[in-house]
């Protein structure tokens, strides 16, 4: 469903060399309320317990990167933040699930004012991290999945290059790792009925590209960290 | 008559729990008195979870039959919910696992609020299991499949049906109680609920205090013989003294029933430590951090309800 980039990444490209978008028209009251209820009700059905393990919940620019399992997984850990938090965190989802039909292109746009990345046509001039990181400006946060696809085996794949372009295009961004346990039981890969098992978010302490870390380092780091927190 | 005994169990219920909370407290404030810190604590959690517990039932009770029905279904649902995510389940388990959750457990309740005994009875150990097997034949996937469908049929026995004829005693009519056999019939479910509270309790005492064979030591290192033969003793005689709050009893017939309870109740925590741990975990769920889930807490009496159930049909001559 969500994928930062999953491409070689062009060195070239600068992250703010574009202009920065205007900020995005506030969203409705019906939306946010939308947002709201959609978030508890997320909650409750997945039984979700929220961790912060050494770490806290802020709103200063972050990158919230988890592993995938589910469906639900940017919905959960969207609905995990505190409200303050969650109104500056933008999840980056895949345009083709998400802008299929009108209600999830509703809930895509308007209710969690998500990044939709085209994974059809990713061009060197229309890079997806160039994308992400216009979109979120100097004030929103973004939630990514680094597998690039929900797993398969149950287990962490190995993580696409995109976060590392991410971290070193914006060293000045906190990247907080975030486990996600048990979601892929509540709603597996293929099926589209929930079953209300508990699951149990965790969101780890920050971390950020080392000076002259080689990209294979940096990621088997950054996936080290998510899999830490499973325990 | 019926309603003088029920003000004075509440009474004394409520005498009994101000004072374990002094108690408590007092421990909690002279840390000096050479008792270990951490079983003050655990005793102070205990207290708490007996106030949330009274408050959730009299507000149950206050709201009448069916409020207590939907209640004791949700807390069934909710430990259900612990009890599959804490076993492993495969992805060819998902539907059934969802007829589960959204169909049998909220049809079987419907049907124990309905009072059909003759169809609940029968509904999850017998409907629900065929179904479960038969889902899951049909989901193609027949890795241990035997293992799987039973740990499903375990969880939906344990934590649905059993629990459920808790507040099934609100249904069986009890001769004599006229007008306020509402009334009579609550005291009944509470007498259970008291039984099982301290026999839990009595237990643990008799084990710290006389504890020396464990049943089984791999399984719960504090569960003994010298605890549950106390403890069936100890609930025995305050089931006695307490006939006269449970309706169709005559003070041996409590006695009875306290002893089976007490029996039950231990059998309870026990199976449910066998399965904790061999998922290696100490308590179910994370509710509330520390305090263990919501499985932890009516493990003894999902053991305890059905047999008190048919002990008191057996007495008033209901059914059987």
């Amino acid at each position: 469903m969500l994928s930062p980039a999953d491409l070689q990444e062009p060195v070239a490209s600068a992250a703010l060399s574009g202009p920065l978008l205007a900020p995005k028209p506030g969203r409705t009251a019906f939306c946010r309320a939308a947002g709201l209820s959609l978030a508890a009700l997320a909650r409750l059905l997945a039984g979700s317990s929220v961790r912060w393990i050494a770490s806290q919940p802020d709103t200063c620019q972050r990158i919230y990167f988890a592993n995938h399992t589910s469906h639900l997984d940017a919905l959960i850990i969207w609905a995990s933040l505190p409200q303050p938090v969650r109104e500056v965190t933008r999840p980056v989802a895949a345009k083709d699930y998400w802008s299929r039909g009108i209600f999830r292109r509703w809930l895509a746009e308007q209710v969690f004012d998500a990044i939709l990345i085209d994974r059809t046509a990713i061009k060197v001039h229309q890079s997806p991290v160039d994308l992400m990181l216009r979109e979120a400006g100097t004030s929103h946060s973004l939630i990514v999945f680094p597998e690039g696809s929900r797993s398969v085996s149950g287990e962490i794949d190995e993580f696409k290059s995109g976060l590392y372009y991410l971290a070193k295009k914006r060293p000045d961004i906190e990247l907080i790792p975030v486990h996600i346990d048990n979601l892929n039981r509540v709603l597996p890969r293929g099926e589209f009925l929930p079953v209300p098992l508990l699951s149990c978010i965790s969101f780890g302490p920050p971390l950020w590209l080392e000076r002259g870390e080689a990209k294979l380092d940096f990621l088997a780091r950054a996936r080290r960290a998510v899999i830490s927190l499973k325990e | 008559m019926n309603d003088i005994r029920t003000i004075a169990l509440i009474t004394g219920v409520l005498a009994l729990l101000t004072a374990v909370t002094a108690v408590g407290q007092f421990l909690k404030r002279h840390p000096d008195r050479g008792l270990d810190p951490a079983a003050v604590r655990t005793f102070n959690l205990r207290i708490r979870g007996w106030w949330v517990l009274c408050t959730v039932l009299a507000a149950a009770f206050w709201l009448g039959t069916t409020a207590t029905v939907v209640l004791f279904g949700l807390v069934s649902f909710w430990a259900l919910r612990e009890f599959i995510t804490l076993t492993p389940t495969r992805k060819g388990d998902h539907r059934a696992l969802f007829w589960v959750f959204f169909a049998f457990t909220p049809l079987h309740y419907l049907l124990v609020g309905l009072n059909r005994y003759d169809i609940f009875s029968v509904f999850l150990p017998v409907y629900a299991t065929l179904f479960v097997l038969a889902r899951v034949a049909f989901a193609g996937d027949y890795k241990r499949f035997l293992e799987r469908t039973a740990k499903i049929q375990a969880g939906l026995v344990v934590c649905v049906y059993c629990l459920s004829f808790a507040p099934a005693l609100l249904q069986i009519p009890i001769e004599g109680a006229g007008a306020v056999g509402r009334s009579a019939n609550f005291r009944l479910l509470f007498f259970l609920i008291l039984l099982v509270q301290f026999a839990d309790c009595m237990q643990y005492v008799w084990s710290r205090m006389l504890g020396r064979r464990l049943v089984a030591g791999a399984v719960s290192s504090n569960r003994t013989w010298e605890g549950l033969v106390g403890s069936a003793t100890s609930t025995a005689l305050l089931a006695a003294a307490l006939w006269w709050a449970a309706p169709p009893f005559q003070p041996w017939q409590a006695a009875l029933a306290g002893l089976v309870v007490a029996t039950m109740g231990f059998a309870g925590g026990m199976t449910m430590s066998a399965i904790k741990r061999d998922r290696g975990v100490k308590d179910y769920g994370t509710l509330v951090v520390g305090h263990g889930g919501v499985l932890d807490r009516i493990d003894s009496i999902c053991f305890a309800a059905p047999v008190f159930y048919h002990i008191t049909l057996l007495v008033t001559g209901a059914g059987l």
